[in-house]
């Protein structure tokens, strides 16, 4: 199978501070892979170089086919993004949010209203089309900014703790998304808190001070630390 | 410690809190626990003293939060759900801040958020903006604290927090019951509830069941099955189909199942009907229910009202 993503040795210090610290790991086409670590471990860092928005001190990958290095734009305009702290407009119907980042992508119009039409069936949505962002209840708002995010068919899409704060039902909605984006072939990259969300994944990386200190199916993992539950093996990784 | 009585909150079109009733008593850990919008926020904003009650009163030590809002400020820690100290002040300079706006120093409280504030130790010069999310809120735990005051009103303090950070502040929480805090906190992670001594349920604005999560889940009306084979998206598509189902949903590894007939063992039946529909390594198990099978339940409740 294909990797979406292939990264070697990638490293970035800033100043004296190493905040990714030569990390290599791959991920393969339509895999749901959990990008774990503690608070400050070196996700976002990490995640910036791969969406192309921060330049690696050193090393090597490629997302989506492109370098990192070279060709950020490229990589861009190939991945989907959404985390909790910025998905969508607040002041902008949800039609205008679609409209919006379709035509950052570069869709054409005709494209972007089929899109939302099908959208907005999907979700049972239609009545709210015009509605503000803000007017929309959180647990909508955050299916919303996952399906703008697939609008425009990323080969991948990295998902920032994208359930932060939401309750248990909710959550378990979007994880129907999430499924169902990457039976569809789309690679879904996603970082999380809950432990129980990580047992969801294929598999899953944890980041410790920078690096990578396991990677393996969630499965694999219990087995390794004699866990139950991801939440042990978690803290077990992580108090060293 | 902290009473709530009828309290009732309108905005505009929306009921965001109609006749919440419940106290919570010196020592003790209440977890407010519901779905976005169930009225949490509100609530500890009324508690907080920065958001009026159209109806009803809330009252700390029995000091009214309308009236006697003042002498409630100087006996309440308030962490509010988004982080709320100042970013370009350093570690050291917000609880000095804190502490002053509270008419006492660090010093003279230093021995009470130690054990708190020791991990923050190494940072004291560090701009608050440029700490981890687990420092971030163990700062501001630590700047809620700085008065000694007698109730903690905690809204969400583990969102967007590690899973270590997490259990190590809950474990604070335990720590600070023993000085007779009261504590109030609001969560969406199932986990921490069940670490309350109550929980209440809050939806639509009304609280509905108030008890110990051991109450709680002991009144689980269903048996619960843990469910697994080797494709969960298959499985996922396939349980809706199961003719007498109640409720299917993902649990970790496994799917949690319910059937609608009460006290029945489904475990050889669905096996066979997910072997039938080409699944293998079939694994069905009777389990033990959780607080958050109890919050799916009582969801699924309130959505066939």
């Amino acid at each position: 199978m294909m990797n979406v993503i292939e990264t070697h040795e990638l490293h970035k210090a800033f100043g004296s501070f190493t905040a990714v610290d030569r990390i290599s790991f791959a991920v393969a086409q339509g895999e749901i892979f959990g990008f774990l670590g503690a608070n400050g471990a070196g996700k976002t860092t990490a995640i910036r170089m791969l969406c192309g928005l921060l330049k690696p001190t050193s090393g090597a990958a490629t997302v989506a086919g492109c370098n990192v290095f070279t060709q950020p734009e490229q990589i861009k305009r190939r991945i989907g993004y959404m985390s909790q702290r910025f998905s969508l407009y607040e002041d902008l119907t949800v039609a205008e949010n679609m409209a919006f980042y379709g035509g950052i992508y570069g869709l054409r119009r005709r494209e972007v209203r089929r899109r939302a039409d099908e959208l907005c069936r999907r979700l049972d949505f239609g009545h709210a089309r015009h509605t503000l962002i803000r007017d929309i209840p959180p647990g909508w708002r955050q299916k919303l900014a996952f399906l703008t995010a697939i609008f425009h068919h990323p080969t991948i899409v990295f998902l920032d703790e994208p359930t932060g704060g939401v309750d248990p039902l909710t959550r378990r909605q979007f994880w129907t998304l999430i499924y169902e984006a990457a039976h569809e072939g789309i690679t879904v990259f996603v970082t999380t808190h809950y432990m129980d969300e990580a047992e969801y994944c294929d598999r899953l990386s944890i980041m410790v001070d920078g690096r990578i200190v396991a990677i393996d199916p969630p499965e694999t993992l219990k087995k390794r630390y004699h866990a139950d539950s991801m939440n042990e093996v978690f803290l077990r990784v992580v108090n060293g | 410690m902290i009473a709530v009585t009828n309290i009732s909150k309108r905005y505009g079109a929306v009921q965001a809190l109609s006749d919440v009733r419940f106290s919570v008593d010196r020592g003790e850990l209440f977890g407010l626990i519901g779905p976005d919008g169930a009225g949490k926020t509100s609530l500890l904003r009324i508690l907080a003293t920065l958001l009026l009650p159209d109806a009803g009163e809330a009252t700390i030590d029995g000091l009214n939060t309308v009236a006697d809002y003042r002498a409630v400020r100087r006996r309440i820690g308030y962490m509010p759900g988004r982080f709320s100290l100042y970013r370009d002040l350093t570690v050291e300079e917000n609880l000095r801040f804190f502490a002053s706006i509270f008419g006492t120093t660090v010093r003279e409280n230093e021995a009470f958020i130690r054990p708190i504030f020791a991990p923050l130790e190494p940072f004291r010069r560090r701009r608050a903006g440029a700490l981890s999310g687990g420092m971030k809120q163990k700062l501001a735990l630590s700047c809620a604290l700085i008065h000694r005051p007698d109730a903690l009103l905690l809204d969400e303090p583990t969102t967007g927090v590690d899973a270590l950070s997490r259990k190590e502040f809950w474990e604070m929480l335990h720590e600070l019951k023993q000085h007779g805090i009261a504590i109030l906190v609001s969560t969406p992670y199932m986990d921490e509830a069940s670490r309350c001594d109550r929980v209440a349920l809050i939806r639509r604005g009304q609280t509905g069941q108030i008890d110990t999560p051991q109450q709680v889940v002991a009144q689980f009306p269903h048996r619960l099955f843990a469910v697994r084979t080797d494709n969960a998206y298959r499985l996922a598509c396939d349980l809706p189909s199961w003719p007498t189902l109640h409720a299917a949903y993902p649990f970790g590894a496994c799917f949690h199942v319910i059937d609608r007939r009460p006290h029945i063992d489904i475990s050889a039946e669905l096996t066979a009907f997910l072997h039938q529909r080409g699944h293998s390594a079939v694994e069905c198990l009777p389990a033990t229910p959780t607080m958050e099978d109890c919050f799916m339940e009582w969801m699924k409740r309130d959505e066939s009202e």
